[in-house]
């Protein structure tokens, strides 16, 4: 195989070169007139020169020696940048291909033989960092995307504040041809940017624009250590497009080290401010935990029953995470009016879970505590120990009476050991009382849902209940988990399902931009295929519609995945804004519907997911067949394809 | 004059819609979804995360209005420029009709739920 003769050029001291020849050219190009005129007279008294040699003659009249052109190389950059990348042992790679990292693409599937990490196509950028935003919430990886630093990253920013404000490690490669001589043509220009991560750095924990591979490696390896220590945040990493097609210079062959990977302990929080915290909970009458991304691993749900249990203290959960079993009778009991202690762990906006602000249907803007006179509030929160200041996903400043920055599933074993240290064998007993008081409360919250679950039970569109009862009933069974927020679908499955284990709930956006659904979805059953579960994905129809591509993803890759349509034929959140604004203005309330209802003509998701390659069925309006339509979808998903069941259902 | 007012007050409140008035319930069908109440109530007004149930709650037509008039929570004011009382009237005729839910232990998926 031929070698290239250009490796033994060093780039940037030919950048360095070509810089200083460049500024003496423009000098040149100034001092012309006057440089003519002394050339014009230097000739004037110029002695004659000798005759040229015959050597010399030959030299100047004979043609110039072929250009060598170097069509190959057995070892390109990027190859060296897989190897890198490799070591992070990323699972897969989800990206919508892009010339800016076409070198990256080839080393994945030829150089490494498209395994580990195996290359999963996307259709839009957006659906690519959306997959590895679900991917990590299932699997605890981050996963690799790519895309080009321009165009590509104006198509993933979204996702990428969603997984920014949600606290996902999303590792993001950016192509780019950095040096302007290297770009052919009009589409290379148009797709270059001199800081490419610029555009995302706001959100973003960290990046880097390496200008050797020697470098790529140290920031690639850096970076991921960087997106994994709490608060984990999307980092960005931009491949210049020259390093990775020209082959590596012979003479860093050998000499190319890849660091080695140190991941950082989580930081637990300072002990005595710990033991402070375990006094206040220990003496409180009625403490609240509230917990918002808690669990990072699945031992965050053990040591957060273990707290609350410990004090028999009810447990609030926000649902950012799979945080705590919805069986638990601490679950969902206690409220932060009658709390005299609130134990905030990993909530991003604890201002909003202890204030109440003046609701839309009023004039004006007032805000006042929800908290009795009096109550106390710790909070433990990874995010005080990073902060960005443009993007206003951290909320109004928390006056609380003891904060906690540090990160809170490193810091319970401590706070658990405390407390057990100081409960009496009397006060053990007051807990368990109050313990018997929580869990009745808890089967009357549950006794509720169910006679609320009951109303429109055969309405048509499908009441939302009725479609959670139905999933439930085919599901209950089988190793499942959901894969989808159910905010939208008034939380139905989170108030009649059993949540235990840590794939049972997947959360929510994080900055709540909507078309995270589907992709989110799609990534995370990938995560969920190896282990033989069957995700659940109820699917709202303004979300899917932003990039339905991810449909195909699924389909081409044979991930097992039943999506249920939340179809209410409308962007309903905005819908009641509407409707909202004009009651204020006391105007015409029927208007409500333009802009954002989705109907005439009312969109075909059956037809959809068929186009995509996907077993689907549907519409269903009539709540008798909603049953039959899923089990024979979760047959199709058993076989290990998806399934779409589209449900014409009620706006909430 | 304690008579006039008497006579006053009987007479707003005779010519007040929806006072011992019965309204259309077709109307109010076709008014619960042209104004949008079905958006936060449902269309059986079943009620949901970003509406109180509505359907069977035994409030009468003037009770309606009044709270619509003047409502808690996050539901917004309707004004008579928005809605009249003669239409809150066959919306109240309309949520009359609307059947109760059956209780839990006769649905079979619900029954389960609730005995496990």
């Amino acid at each position: 195989m031929a070698r290239s003769k250009k490796i033994s050029v060093d780039r940037r001291g030919f950048l360095k070169g070509a810089a200083a020849g460049a500024a003496a050219g423009a000098a040149a190009l100034v001092v012309k007139p006057e440089a003519a005129k002394a050339q014009e007279a230097a000739e004037v008294h110029r002695p004659a020169a000798p005759l040229p040699g015959a050597k010399q003659t030959a030299a100047e009249t004979s043609p110039p020696p072929p250009r060598v052109d170097v069509y190959t190389t057995d070892r390109p950059g990027s190859d060296f940048m897989v190897d890198v990348l490799k070591t992070l042992n990323f699972d897969y790679v989800f990206a919508n291909p892009g010339s800016s990292f076409r070198g990256l693409q080839e080393s994945f599937t030829n150089y490494a033989g498209n395994k580990a990490p195996e290359w999963i196509t996307c259709c839009h950028e957006e659906s690519a960092v959306g997959m590895a935003h679900g991917y990590y919430k299932i699997e605890g990886k981050p996963i690799l995307t790519l895309a080009h630093g321009t165009v590509g990253l104006q198509h993933a920013s979204m996702a990428i504040y969603n997984a920014y404000a949600d606290r996902v490690p999303v590792y993001i490669i950016l192509g780019n041809i950095l040096d302007g001589r290297w770009r052919r043509g009009d589409v290379e220009w148009a797709h270059s940017v001199q800081d490419a991560a610029s555009m995302v750095r706001d959100f973003t924990k960290w990046d880097d624009s390496p200008v050797s591979l020697g470098q790529f490696a140290e920031s690639a390896v850096r970076a991921y250590k960087i997106a994994t220590t709490p608060p984990m945040e999307p980092v960005v990493i931009v491949a210049d497009a020259v390093l990775q097609e020209e082959p590596i210079a012979l003479d860093e062959r050998g000499k190319l080290q890849i660091p080695r990977l140190t991941l950082s302990q989580p930081p637990a929080g300072d002990y005595g401010a710990v033991r402070e915290a375990a006094k206040m909970l220990v003496n409180a009458e009625n403490p609240l935990i509230v917990a918002g991304r808690v669990a990072r691993t699945p031992e965050g749900i053990k040591l957060l029953v273990d707290l609350a249990e410990t004090l028999q203290a009810p447990v609030l959960d926000r649902r950012f995470r799979m945080n705590f079993p919805s069986a638990n009778p601490l679950y969902g009991t206690g409220s932060v009016g009658s709390a005299d202690v609130i134990l905030g762990l990993e909530v991003p906006d604890m201002w909003s879970t202890t204030h109440s602000q003046t609701p839309i249907n009023r004039m004006g803007m007032e805000s006042r505590p929800t908290t009795k006179s009096g109550a106390k509030v710790i909070t433990i929160f990874a995010g005080d120990l990073f902060a960005k200041s443009n993007y206003q996903d951290f909320g109004r400043y928390d006056d609380v009476d003891l904060s906690i920055a540090a990160d809170a599933q490193a810091t319970l074993p401590m706070l658990i050991e405390e407390c057990r240290r100081l409960i009496t064998p009397e006060r053990k007993s007051v807990l368990q009382a109050r313990g018997a008081k929580l869990a009745e409360a808890h089967q009357r919250n549950k006794q509720r849902d169910i006679e609320q679950a009951a109303w429109a039970w055969d309405a048509s569109p499908v009441s939302t209940a009725r479609v959670s009862a139905e999933l439930w009933n085919q599901i209950k069974d089988e190793d499942w988990s959901l894969v989808s927020d159910v905010t939208f679908f008034s939380n139905w499955p989170t108030r009649l399902w059993d949540f235990e284990k840590p794939y049972h709930y997947i959360g929510g956006h994080g900055a709540y931009g909507v078309g995270y659904g589907a992709p989110a979805a799609v990534g995370a059953a990938l995560a969920n295929k190896k282990h033989g579960r069957i995700s659940v994905n109820i699917q709202c129809d303004g979300d899917l519609n932003y990039a339905p591509g991810v449909l195909w993803t699924a389909a081409h890759h044979r991930i097992p995945l039943l999506s249920v349509m939340h179809n209410n034929r409308g962007y309903h959140q905005e819908m009641m804004y509407l409707e909202d604004m004009a009651a204020r203005a006391q105007r015409p309330v029927d208007k409500a519907q333009i802009g954002t209802a989705i109907t005439d003509p009312n969109i075909n998701y059956q037809l959809m997911a068929k186009a995509y390659g996907m077993y689907s069925e549907g519409p269903i309006d009539n709540p008798n067949d909603v049953g039959p339509a899923i089990k024979r979808a979760i047959e199709v998903v058993k076989k290990g394809e998806p399934a779409l069941i589209d449900v014409v259902t009620q706006p909430r | 004059m304690k008579r006039l007012f008497l006579l006053v007050t009987f007479t707003a409140t005779a010519l007040t819609p929806g006072f011992g008035q019965t309204g259309n319930a077709d109307n109010g069908k076709r008014l619960f979804v042209k104004d949008g109440c079905y958006e936060c109530h449902g269309y059986a007004g079943q009620g949901g995360a970003a509406g109180a149930r509505i359907a069977a709650i035994g409030l009468n037509a003037q009770g309606l209005i009044h709270y619509v008039r003047a409502p808690g929570g996050q539901m917004p004011a309707y004004t008579d420029k928005v809605i009249s009382d003669g239409e809150l009237t066959d919306i109240h005729a309309y949520l009359q009709t609307l059947p109760k839910a059956k209780p839990a232990k006769d649905i079979p998926l619900l029954s389960a739920i609730e005995n496990k």
